[in-house]
């Protein structure tokens, strides 16, 4: 390996932190109207009257949209394939406002200040309706958060409407009545997780414009162009082709930019206009009215045999999907489908998942999917279970998790388009992370407590995880390969880097496929004209999916150049050998540099451009697996609780750039240390969200995550490119309930629905004090 | 209202609106280094410096800079350039949109404080927010810089 598996550096590193004018905003023209979206004050209303004429009055205000002015079209905004799994639920405005923070008005202006006066000057009369707000009580409310027949599903998704309920996942294996009669352990808990907001630092935004052509110019900060540009011609009523969504550097998405939002407001404003327009969400906005992740609460059934075989797992989950069910079916799917193969020797299992209309903020995809939150879930039930047998952690792991080469039938039950033929697991290198990890942290001596003082005790805990890399059969990725003249390539991908530095891995691995240097590669992402199909940066997929379509482009590309080289020399393609610098006739042993050859075809002979596609679509379920070790110090007097190191072993395979591989790690574990431990998210009794600023709402901050120890297992998946499965998501999953049984065996206080406060902890320890 | 600022060096007149903070005056002017991205002062991302000192341009008003001596990126760029260049080495630019208010904030701590230590370091740059790294390889890209920094001017 030349150029995989290497640490380079970021190719737009220099770029971005040097402050060039790289994102949405930067790039915006400054005639752009300034485009403002008014929103619900009430959880659940439906408007009765709405009067613009006095703000429509105001100097400098240029188009005032209400529901009346727009095709009522149900749509998604979900970034998903087509069909899509979400449903047909979202209007771009409606009659009935279903969260605090829901669309009512669109107000353009040509300046902020104009728009913001007009937009308070739009008198809204409500007829407020009683909100869905309990998640438990939403499935038989009277309230229905959908009134409206028009709404739909595309696929079999168990949408039920009339029940609140966006949709419903079923999944059985063997007996499981049967096989937990036959347990002579059974441990049973509730678990829930928050609503975590994905707190990318750049905001969602998007500016639009009229082109030469009349064709509509969507610039947006979003992870999914390809999507939008598909979404957008289906709420907008306009033919795709009548739309290019061009995406420039984003700051940051985790998930939150797999969702449609800004996109809609500008382009209904420039469509109107004739003019550009350009919209900004406030930090806010972002909270009140895009998506997080979906909150959600698990019931788990384990069943075990006395010397600690886990023998039957039954999981029942609900989702809050807020007022519309964007990712609601595949969160809530992979909450149980890509979490209980981790235990692939149960006798028996079964899985029923809802997720239910709310008058809460909508919840979309987030960095880990629904995984995290099922992984919590069932890591906390088996962490009760070794509790429950006195038995190590470790111990119950060994016993019972996935290892290299072993499958489950589950494998085949979740993954399109497989068949029966087992699926094994040739790459897993869970084993490698748990032992490792055990290693790292000092298990032996650290578990399960350590006394410090009279008011503080440290304890370690740990838990398992896995994802996927892509959806198999469901998610394509193409790149396209030209040879420019001088002899260096174009790289073209519909590939959304988010700041993790997909761009330069992508590069990377052309350059090893065209054996030429990196620098020969320039990459240019993502334009729905000018780049070819990806279904987008999510699902884990773009080292994965995107990384086997760039290799299939750059064999294409090498054979181009054979095929051209075999011509220039009259020989047999067979007679012809590029190795990256030089087309060698082998016969005559006369060869002619890349650089040359390129300006030869294009100005002096065959006159023609190499151009090299390639396209790829996941068949198997690529799963990257971890294991994360906390230790916390926990101050028995508040309830405090500080991680004071975290320990990540992750099994992506053979890691393409391991420097970029090792960041994405310890973000994803201070995310999940957020998830775990700060981020609390609060509604008032009528329904709004009051964790609506970064003030209320706590990331993490530098001094909030302790110690961050991360290792790559030394893996290798066959179907992967150059060994590699995603990072990306699988990151995140294990840090929550390794904290929380880390919490557990330093004080005996189990928290099973995150976060983890100070407060909850106390409270907890209050609890077992005068028990 | 009309105000003067000293921005990077050069003296500038604004026509300004009393309401108008100085992360959108800067923005509108050119200096387009400067990211928003809470509105609460409470990221970072927003970070320039004002009279030498570290500030949040979102909660400034562009009135109460009237007169001031205002340096974004675009006014250090050598130095910028070399903080960054231990972030990219480090893989934790990530999504680069906080990397400009940090590196600010960098420059600021490295007037301050001689030698950090690492909790001085995190003292300091606590209120720059950062989702994509997690953090503590900025910490070694921060002590790789001044360690090299240091380094050289003993030379």
């Amino acid at each position: 390996m030349k150029v995989v598996n290497k640490p380079f550096s970021k190719i737009d590193g220099k770029g971005l932190v040097e402050g060039k004018p790289v994102y949405t905003d930067d790039l915006a023209p400054k005639d752009a109207l300034i485009v403002k979206v008014l929103r619900s004050p009430h959880a659940f209303a439906k408007i009765k009257k709405i009067d613009i004429k006095i703000a429509e009055k105001v100097p400098g205000v240029e188009c005032i949209l209400t529901y009346k002015d727009i095709d009522r079209v149900p749509f998604t905004r979900a970034g998903q394939c087509y069909p899509e799994l979400s449903p047909y639920d979202k209007f771009i405005l409606d009659e009935y406002v279903r969260h605090v923070g829901d669309e009512v008005a669109i107000v353009a202006a040509i300046n902020e200040k104009a728009a913001i006066k007009a937009m308070k000057l739009i008198k809204v009369e409500y007829e407020i309706l009683e909100p869905v707000l309990d998640l438990e009580k939403a499935d038989g409310h009277l309230s229905l958060v959908h009134p409206e027949k028009e709404i739909f599903s595309m696929a079999d998704i168990g949408f039920d409407r009339n029940r609140n309920i966006a949709c419903q996942v079923k999944l059985e294996l063997g007996d499981i009545e049967k096989t937990l009669k036959e347990c002579d352990v059974i441990v049973k808990g509730t678990y829930s997780s928050q609503a975590q907001a994905q707190g990318m630092m750049e905001t969602q935004r998007a500016f639009t414009y009229i082109d030469t052509y009349g064709r509509l110019i969507v610039v947006t900060s979003t992870q999914i162009p390809f999507h939008v540009r598909r979404i957008l011609s289906t709420a907008l009523k306009i033919p795709e082709s009548k739309i290019r969504v061009i995406k420039p550097r984003i700051g940051g998405g985790f998930g939150a930019k797999q969702t449609a939002n800004a996109e809609f407001y500008p382009a209904l404003v420039t469509l109107k206009t004739g003019k550009a327009a350009k919209i900004i969400f406030s930090r806010k906005e972002v909270f009140i009215g895009t998506n997080s992740r979906h909150a959600m609460k698990f019931n788990v059934i384990l069943g075990a045999s006395k010397d600690g075989k886990i023998k039957a797992i039954d999981m029942i989950g609900l989702s809050d999907t807020g007022a519309y069910g964007e990712h609601s079916q595949t969160t809530i799917g992979a909450a149980a489908k890509k979490v209980l193969p981790l235990y692939n020797k149960v006798e028996a299992c079964r899985y029923y998942g809802k997720a239910l209309y709310t008058n809460h903020v909508t919840a979309g995809a987030f960095r880990g999917f629904g995984v995290t939150q099922g992984t919590f879930a069932i890591e906390s039930a088996v962490n009760e279970l070794a509790v429950e047998l006195n038995m190590d952690p470790l111990e119950i792991r060994n016993i019972n998790m996935i290892k290299k080469g072993e499958t489950t039938k589950l494998l085949n039950m979740t993954t399109k388009d497989w068949g029966n033929r087992p699926m094994y697991m040739d790459s897993c290198m869970l084993e490698y992370c748990v032992s490792r990890g055990k290693e790292l942290i000092n298990w032996s001596e650290k578990y399960p407590r350590q006394k410090i003082s009279s008011t503080k005790v440290r304890g370690v805990g740990m838990a398992i995880a896995q994802q996927g890399s892509g959806l198999p059969k469901i998610d394509m990725a193409s790149a396209t390969l030209k040879l420019n003249t001088d002899g260096f390539f174009s790289l073209l991908i519909g590939a959304t880097d988010l700041g993790t530095g997909s761009d330069t891995i992508l590069a990377q691995i052309a350059a090893e496929t065209l054996g030429v240097d990196l620098d020969k590669i320039v990459v240019y992402s993502s334009d729905t004209d000018l780049t070819p199909f990806d279904s987008g940066a999510y699902a884990s997929s773009t080292t994965y999916t995107t990384g086997n379509a760039v290799i299939e482009a750059a064999k294409n590309m090498v054979d181009l150049i054979c095929e051209h080289g075999a011509k220039y020399f009259h020989v047999t393609k067979d007679d012809i050998l590029f190795d990256g610098a030089n087309i060698t006739n082998k016969v005559t042993r006369k060869f002619i540099s890349l650089g040359d050859f390129s300006k030869k075809i294009t100005y002096n002979e065959l006159f023609t451009q190499l151009v090299a596609t390639g396209s790829f679509i996941p068949e198997k379920n690529v799963t990257p697996y971890m294991a994360g070790f906390a230790e916390v110090e926990v101050d028995l007097e508040t309830g405090k609780v500080e991680v004071v190191e975290f320990v990540g072993v992750v099994d992506c395979g053979t890691p393409i750039n391991p420097k970029l591989s090792k960041i994405q790690v310890e973000g994803g574990i201070v995310t999940g240390i957020g998830l775990a431990l700060y981020e609390e998210v609060k509604y008032d009794s009528r329904g709004r969200l009051m964790t609506d600023t970064f003030m209320e709402y706590k990331l993490p901050t530098r001094k909030d995550i302790g110690k961050i120890t991360v290792e790559l297992a030394e893996g290798y998946e066959k179907t992967g490119p150059y060994g590699a499965k995603s990072i990306g998501e699988v990151v995140v999953n294990t840090v929550a309930p390794a904290i929380t049984d880390a919490i557990y065996n330093a004080t005996g206080v189990r928290v099973r629905d995150l976060p983890a406060t100070s407060e909850k902890v106390f409270l907890k320890l209050m609890e077992n004090t005068f028990k | 209202m009309k105000i003067e600022m000293k921005i990077n060096g050069v003296k500038k007149y604004f026509e300004v609106s009393p309401d108008e903070y100085l992360v959108d005056t800067l923005r509108n002017n050119g200096y387009i280094s400067v990211k928003r991205g809470c509105d609460t002062g409470m990221c970072g991302v927003c970070t320039v410096h004002m009279d030498g000192k570290a500030i949040l341009s979102c909660v400034i008003l562009s009135a109460m800079a009237n007169g001031h001596e205002i340096t974004t990126i675009e006014g250090v760029r050598e130095e910028a350039k070399k903080v960054g260049e231990f972030l990219v080495s480090e893989g934790v630019e990530q999504c680069g949109y906080c990397s400009t208010g940090l590196i600010m904030n960098i420059l600021y701590l490295e007037k301050c404080i001689e030698n950090p230590t690492d909790e001085e370091i995190l003292h300091y740059l606590n209120g720059n927010l950062c989702r994509c790294t997690g953090y503590s390889g900025q910490l070694r890209a921060i002590k790789k810089y001044l360690e090299v920094k240091n380094s050289e001017s003993s030379e």
